[in-house]
């Protein structure tokens, strides 16, 4: 297949998988802030803000936190040009480019989420309508993935399809445990100590986690094992491990395809085997910030690595 | 309950032939079987199926895209139910014509490019082309793999009687519209199931496999057992962009544009995840000017820089061949009766609409004497702009296209304006009548020259309007020819 193509579907998954953490991040974001209102409201909206890295481009905007205005600039702010709309018309526009690559059912999928979100998004979204709305994101982003496992032939597209997926979602799973890390634990010696539950349920909500984890831990809420299943728990689908583990999968397959492994077969292995090794102990002792720093610089290295192994770009 | 009766016909505009019926009323045997289906079914229904069709076209996104200054958007081309039929006795003789008119192109094309016979025995004069941008030097005796130019051609059809088809015009550059001849099929088969099984329609699905295999039979000398066919798109933002992702996708193709590509080792590559790969064929759906910047368009930045030597030098075949839209000059066409006869040695089978050459003083007479009767088209334009429709243009229009006729004579043909064949859409209202041409899509390689019956209907939606460019209001339908 066509590097550039490669690159098209590679970049479509990453955004539909964006988008639709994106979606989770506000849900959690706004059950937060409806329970507590005030300041606290407004300092959890900024935390979201922060999150996406949006603060410089949110701040030339709003002078102010409101529910109202993180939602309207994460979802279609037109200064946002990685908002939820824009997100998935980048989306749609390299499923367009490559058409010939995906089957109908994705290329339908994507194109009728496109439409949907299109006309959701019109105006700005209701408070009383934001449920829908975020429900409808993620479900488009759902049933583009699913058409993906259902009808595409497992080939090189498909695992840049899954790479894609899995690279954007690592990431933004290790941010959402960053900035809340910061949030919860501002300094080290609170490790452990004066656990605020609410919060550290906001992480798993925007992780779609919370059902799994109580259903594990039998509602037992400590940092340790609220992280520990975040990043080292190999049967939760956005945890740091079930990501590398996917990555390395699919690199695998790849290699399979193209006769040989590259230098990103040799990054995922060890990437995936040092986490595998370490223990959530080992983890807080060295510091959860540095260590999510740490994932997140060797995930996009990874991805780097992939793009110019398989020639996406001349 | 519908009618093809004629009360129904509501708005006929005084045209000579409907397709559907004739004269005294009665339903032509073309669509005799379909008017028997037609007349049981409930008009309600027939309107839901019509919207059915938009979504569906919206949702798949066969989609033709109108861009702006700012706002990009894309637009659907409508799509009317009614089919447009031709009987399987027309279709022969439409077929024998097409194939004499393509067969006569090609070899056309070779002569201008080498001995040039037509000129020398002053049947062609040589200021047609030596001032023609169409025409390329670069090709002079030069043949492609295979002696084919022409490799996809589409020519366009009018009717004006029961046994009168006429040639409105040849489209050997980069023919387009095949894609909306498979959809508008596919779209007409989900909808009424059971139109086909009563009907014998003869398919056209298979155009996909056919160009492929075309194309193939087409492939340079050093090409192996199957050879590697692209196809290239000037990208997302081209109007046709659906069609040539269509195509690629139904061929099995790589879909390139010019940033993927690369003359590596006297082949044309493409950049794919394990490294450069050669091309054998290249399907190309740009424009000459953008093939190649060393060659051509400096300034172009879709082209393969050194595609062209590649090409003569035998490492690749190019469809169409460079060099062959000098053919869809109207200032050519309206030589083909002549250059039909001068290659194949038979009168043509296919007559020309009657084209008065403006170049000829006499001729020029004639069309000054008669503007508002006549048509008048720019040798060089095309999709239905730059021309002058007498019938319908205001004094001043023609007062204007007088100054414009008087000081560049040769850039212009005229032709009188024909009472085109119509065919009934469906309206609110019920049936009526309007105008269709025909674009029969023609594929050429050295194992022959293969027709896929029927092609593409293109209608005129307003009342009375003989323009079906899709770019001014026309829309599409299916066309069947029926097996017999």
């Amino acid at each position: 297949m066509l590097g550039r193509t490669a690159n098209n579907i590679f970049w479509m998954f990453r955004y539909l998988e964006r988008a639709e953490n994106t979606a989770r991040l506000l849900e959690a974001g706004h059950r937060i802030a409806m329970t507590r209102g005030g300041d606290a409201a407004s300092e959890e909206w900024k935390s979201v803000i922060s999150t996406l890295g949006f603060r410089k481009a949110y701040e030339a905007v709003y002078p102010d936190y409101s529910g109202a205005h993180v939602c309207d600039f994460v979802l279609r702010g037109k200064a946002n040009p990685e908002s939820v709309m824009a997100m998935f018309e980048t989306a749609r526009t390299n499923a367009r480019l490559c058409r010939s690559a995906i089957t109908g059912e994705v290329w339908e999928a994507v194109n009728e989420g496109w439409m949907g979100l299109r006309d959701l998004l019109a105006r700005q979204v209701r408070e009383s309508n934001l449920g829908t709305a975020l429900a409808a994101i993620r479900r488009e982003s759902a049933l583009a993935r699913g058409a993906t496992h259902g009808s595409m032939i497992r080939d090189e597209v498909y695992s840049f399809a899954r790479l894609g997926t899995f690279i954007e979602r690592g990431d933004n799973t290790a941010r959402i445990l960053d900035m809340k890390y910061y949030v919860l634990l501002p300094s080290i010696s609170y490790v452990g100590t004066a656990l605020d539950t609410g919060q550290w349920e906001h992480v798993l909500r925007s992780l779609s986690g919370e059902r799994a984890y109580r259903w594990l831990n039998a509602g037992r809420m400590d940092a340790r094992s609220i992280t520990k299943f975040v990043i080292l728990d190999e049967r939760f689908p956005r945890s740091l491990a079930f990501c590398f583990d996917q990555m390395r999968e699919n690199l695998a397959a790849l290699a399979l395809l193209h006769g040989h492994e590259g230098q990103a077969n040799a990054l995922i292995r060890e990437a995936d085997q040092d986490l595998s090794q370490r223990s959530i102990d080992q983890i807080f002792d060295r510091g959860l910030h540095q260590f999510l720093i740490g994932f997140i610089a060797k995930n996009r290295q990874i991805a780097d690595t992939i793009s110019k192994e398989y020639r996406f770009i001349d | 309950m519908l009618h093809c009766s004629k009360g129904i016909m509501s708005g006929s505009d005084g045209a000579k032939f409907d397709e559907m019926r004739a004269e005294d009323g009665s339903v032509r045997p073309a669509y005799a079987e379909y008017c028997d289906w037609l007349q049981a079914q409930e008009k309600g229904w027939m309107r839901r199926k019509g919207f059915e069709a938009e979504s569906f076209f919206r949702r798949t996104g066969i989609t033709f895209n109108v861009y702006g200054e700012n706002d990009a958007e894309e637009r659907l081309i409508p799509f009317d139910m009614v089919p447009r039929i031709i009987t399987g006795g027309e279709w022969r003789r439409l077929s024998r014509g097409i194939e004499q008119r393509v067969r006569a192109l090609n070899a056309f094309m070779h002569d201008l490019y080498h001995r040039q016979e037509i000129i020398r025995s002053g049947r062609l004069p040589e200021r047609l082309f030596r001032n023609n941008e169409a025409w390329l030097s670069q090709m002079v005796g030069f043949t492609p793999p295979g002696g084919v130019y022409t490799h996809i051609v589409g020519i366009d059809l009018v009717r004006t009687g029961p046994d009168e088809f006429l040639v409105l015009e040849d489209n050997a550059r980069t023919p387009s519209g095949v894609s909306y001849m498979l959809e508008n099929r596919e779209t007409m088969m989900a909808m009424f199931p059971e139109l086909f099984s009563k009907i014998q329609v003869r398919p056209v699905s298979n155009y996909p496999r056919r160009l492929a295999k075309s194309l193939a039979a087409c492939a340079p000398e050093c090409a192996g057992e199957n050879p590697t066919v692209a196809v290239l798109t000037p990208g997302i933002y081209n109007s046709a962009y659906f069609e040539h992702a269509f195509l690629a996708d139904q061929m099995g193709a790589e879909l390139v544009e010019g940033t993927d590509l690369r003359v590596i080792d006297g082949r044309v590559q493409m950049r794919t995840t394990s490294g450069f790969q050669p091309i054998d064929v290249l399907y190309r759906r740009v424009d000459d000017d953008f093939l190649d910047p060393l060659t051509f368009n400096p300034d172009s930045v879709l082209g393969i820089p050194g595609i062209f030597d590649v090409y003569r030098a035998g490492g690749i075949t190019i469809a169409n061949a460079p060099g062959t839209g000098i053919s869809d000059d109207k200032a050519i066409y309206a030589f083909m009766p002549e250059i039909v006869q001068f290659y194949t040695g038979e009168a043509p089978i296919l007559p020309n609409v009657e084209t008065w050459r403006c170049a000829d003083p006499d001729s020029l007479k004639h069309v000054l004497d008669n503007l508002p009767e006549l048509v008048v088209k720019e040798v060089h334009g095309s999709g239905g702009y730059g021309m002058l429709i007498g019938p319908t243009a205001s004094k001043k229009e023609i007062a204007a296209f007088r100054q414009k006729l008087k000081a560049k004579p040769h850039n212009y043909i005229a032709q009188p304006t024909l009472s085109l064949s119509t065919c009934p859409i469906f309206t609110k209202a019920g049936l009526a009548p309007r105008h269709v041409d025909l674009r029969p899509f023609v594929l050429v390689s050295p194992e022959g020259i293969d027709i896929t019956p029927g092609g593409l209907t293109r209608v005129a939606l307003k009342k009375g309007s003989l323009v079906v460019n899709s770019s001014q209001g026309g829309g599409t339908k299916d066309s069947w020819v029926l097996a017999d």
